[in-house]
């Protein structure tokens, strides 16, 4: 097995420009998206917590960018980008957040919790880590079926590799030579808690070689550089190299949710490389390389902005779900339902 | 001066790590950040190296405790949720809850679980975990309903030598209050008549003490009488009060946020049937939540969970009976 690393902060690069464009735009769609869901925060229309991926947006992208119709993405709490570059909608991002039964989780499942799993769009519980070997056998299914050449995608934090899920999961992945790329993103924090009570080792990117695989590291503040080793991560999974690590280094610019100020932050971090906006270095990026031009990037930011405002607009409208017409069964085999129910007269 | 419930949970904490140096805590964020509740705010700063942030390792976390115990150490450790101690459940069913039974070393360890559901909390963070714990052997499994009873359950389960599930319930953290900290309290494992009455027991604990009590005061206009036994711990299970109070009013309704499936409500029935049959005037009846995830919607959610309508409803059923 290969052992690659590769560090690359290049802004030169050979990826196709119409990519470039179409990954800052998702970037631009998402951050508008995650403003208005902290505003509607704000406002109290949310019941419940909003997390959001702000300074993630450029990892998040990259994940799920290269994959295919028929490959599977499991996206964690700071993936909106990523959600919405492998399909994901504006529409149903909302329609998630206000509980409508018109979105995928039907008002039973809300915020981040969402997915469509027969469109390998796997829908993330909670409990970190549990996604590694959800993927891994997603991907076992689908080579026992005979399918090939289909690549698995999972995100974590850099609190979540501390899990034994995650561990496991990797372990397992590797043992059967599965085509599963994680994405770890190492914001610094887990919550409150810093790197240094997380883990010990000097870089996460060791432990790909812990586990006999392939390990990546890019700078998650710089879009090229995010595509970039996605690209070769995804490529490589695809063609039979069995799982790939991905560790990327950035800071998440918002609260952990949208209740937390995020003041145990080392203020120094904030002012470092790791805490630069990545759609601000993706500007310069596209305006360097002659990609596109200010007067444009503020055009699609408004295009964003718009996009945003009608899919809210649809969401809005739509109805939650009715207590009274739900349908109270936690399993599919009708004639198996225990049926007891004591609220069910009320 | 008030003190809410969440604070109370603190300051028993607080009073645990000052009066007995072996009392540490470790849990995620529970160090300068004060927990994902604050229910240790400032504890860290007051003692240094006492109360430290863990890793994200629920497992480890609990298996660390487990291995202090053994050395003498009285550890508390914080799940961020209720709903992610299943990541840790192995240690505490497994390890913790057989330690005594097998070595006599007994394993003097708090898992605090911050439990219920909370308005748009959704099926990950708003479990009752109380019952699954209480059918382990070798656990302790408190269910604190009221401020007084959160602090000296807490200072309780930290001088218990066996393991204290301790299931805390995040609907009442801030809106719960108290004038002050109790100096005396009853002794752990005795429920407590929250509400005396003659026509019809309601069997309660934690925040449904709280949806029963409002049912017992909405049936008032009636003209019923409905006594209120808040069980403060389910584990052990007052059977006595219970039974006692079935003997007075002949009419036993249970009433619980968890999952009906084989839990407290079903434990308390099946004991009231079998020892206390002929005190029943009318079949006993219960109200848990619905056997489904909890749902994020709050109009779900408020279907999915016993309310005060949904208790005075049944009651009335009842009484009629
Ligand atoms: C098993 C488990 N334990 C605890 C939590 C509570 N929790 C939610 S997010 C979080 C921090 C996650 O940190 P990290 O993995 O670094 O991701 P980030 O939030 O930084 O993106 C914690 C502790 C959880 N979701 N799952
Ligand atoms: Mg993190």
């Amino acid at each position: 097995m290969v052992m690659a690393v590769k560090e690359k902060m290049v802004v030169r690069t050979d990826l196709d420009s119409a990519l470039l464009v179409r990954a800052y735009r998702v970037m631009l769609l998402a951050r508008a998206t995650e403003d208005k869901l902290a505003s509607l925060y704000r406002a109290g229309m949310i019941k419940g917590g909003v997390f959001l991926g702000k300074g993630q947006e450029a990892l998040s992208t990259a994940s799920s960018i290269f994959l295919q119709k028929g490959d599977i993405f499991g996206p964690l709490i700071r993936d909106q980008a990523g959600r919405l570059a492998f399909g994901d909608t504006v529409l149903d991002t909302f329609r998630t957040y206000l509980g409508s039964v018109k979105g995928p989780m039907r008002g039973r499942d809300g915020n981040i919790h969402r997915g469509r799993p027969r469109e390998g769009y796997y829908a993330m519980i909670s409990h970190l880590g549990a996604l590694v070997p959800v993927v891994a056998g997603g991907l076992y299914a689908r080579r026992l079926r005979g399918e090939t050449g289909v690549v698995g995608v999972t995100s974590i934090g850099d609190g979540g590799t501390s899990t034994g899920a995650f561990h496991e999961g990797i372990n397992l992945a590797a043992v059967e030579h599965l085509p599963l790329v994680v994405v770890i993103a190492n914001n610094q924090y887990a919550y409150s808690t810093p790197n240094s009570r997380q883990f010990a080792c000097a870089d996460l990117l060791d432990k790909a070689a812990g586990y006999g695989i392939a390990g990546f590291k890019c700078d998650g503040t710089n879009p090229v550089a995010c595509l970039e080793t996605l690209q070769l991560a995804v490529q490589a999974a695809r063609e039979g190299n069995g799982p790939q690590m991905v560790v990327a280094t950035l800071l998440r610019l918002v609260g952990h949710g949208e209740h937390d100020d995020a003041g145990y932050v080392d203020a120094a971090l904030r002012q470092a490389n790791v805490g630069r906006d990545c759609l601000e270095v993706g500007a310069t990026q596209l305006i360097g390389s002659d990609l596109a031009s200010g007067e444009e990037i503020a055009v699609w930011t408004k295009e964003a902005q718009a996009q945003v405002e009608a899919a809210l607009n649809i969401a809005q409208r739509e109805k939650g779900p009715d207590p009274a017409e739900e349908d109270w069964r936690a399993i599919s085999t009708e004639r198996l339902v225990d049926g007891h129910h004591d609220l069910e007269d009320e | 001066m008030s003190v809410t419930y969440l604070e109370a949970i603190r300051a028993a904490q607080e009073k645990a790590l000052t009066d007995d140096p072996r009392v540490f805590i470790y849990g995620q964020d529970v160090g300068a950040f004060g927990g994902a509740f604050k229910a240790t705010k400032n504890l860290a700063a007051e003692f240094p190296g006492r109360v430290m942030d863990a890793p994200l390792s629920e497992d480890a976390i609990v298996g660390l405790a487990v291995g202090a115990a053994i050395e003498g150490a009285r550890p508390i450790v914080e799940m961020q949720f209720a709903d992610f101690s299943t990541v840790g459940f192995n240690q505490i069913v497994n390890q913790a809850a057989t330690l005594y039974y097998r070595t006599e070393v007994p394993c003097p360890i708090v898992v605090r679980l911050p439990s219920g559901g909370t308005l748009g909390a959704g099926p990950f963070h708003s479990q009752s975990m109380e019952a699954v714990y209480a059918h382990y052997p070798g656990l302790v499994v408190m269910t604190p309903a009221t401020v007084e009873d959160a602090y000296s359950m807490m200072l309780e389960a930290v001088a218990i030598d066996d393991p204290v599930i301790f299931c805390e319930h995040k609907l009442l953290y801030y809106h719960l209050k108290a004038d002050k900290l109790p100096d005396s309290a009853q002794p752990v494992g005795k429920a407590r008549i929250a509400r005396a009455g003659r026509d019809a027991t309601v069997v309660t604990y934690s925040a449904m003490l709280h949806e029963s009590l409002q049912a017992a005061e909405d049936l008032v206009e009636d003209g019923w009488q409905i006594e209120v036994i808040d069980l403060r711990t389910v584990k052990p299970l007052d059977t006595d009060t219970i039974l006692a109070s079935v003997a007075r009013t002949g009419r036993l309704l249970v009433v619980g946020e968890a999952w009906p499936w084989g839990g407290v409500n079903a434990e308390v029935i099946s004991r009231v049937a079998t020892e206390g049959f002929g005190l029943l005037d009318a079949a006993p009846m219960r109200l848990n939540a619905r056997d489904t995830p909890v749902p994020y919607h709050p109009d779900l959610w408020a279907a999915h969970r016993p309310t005060a309508s949904a208790i005075a409803a049944r009651l009335r059923q009842l009484l009629t009976q």
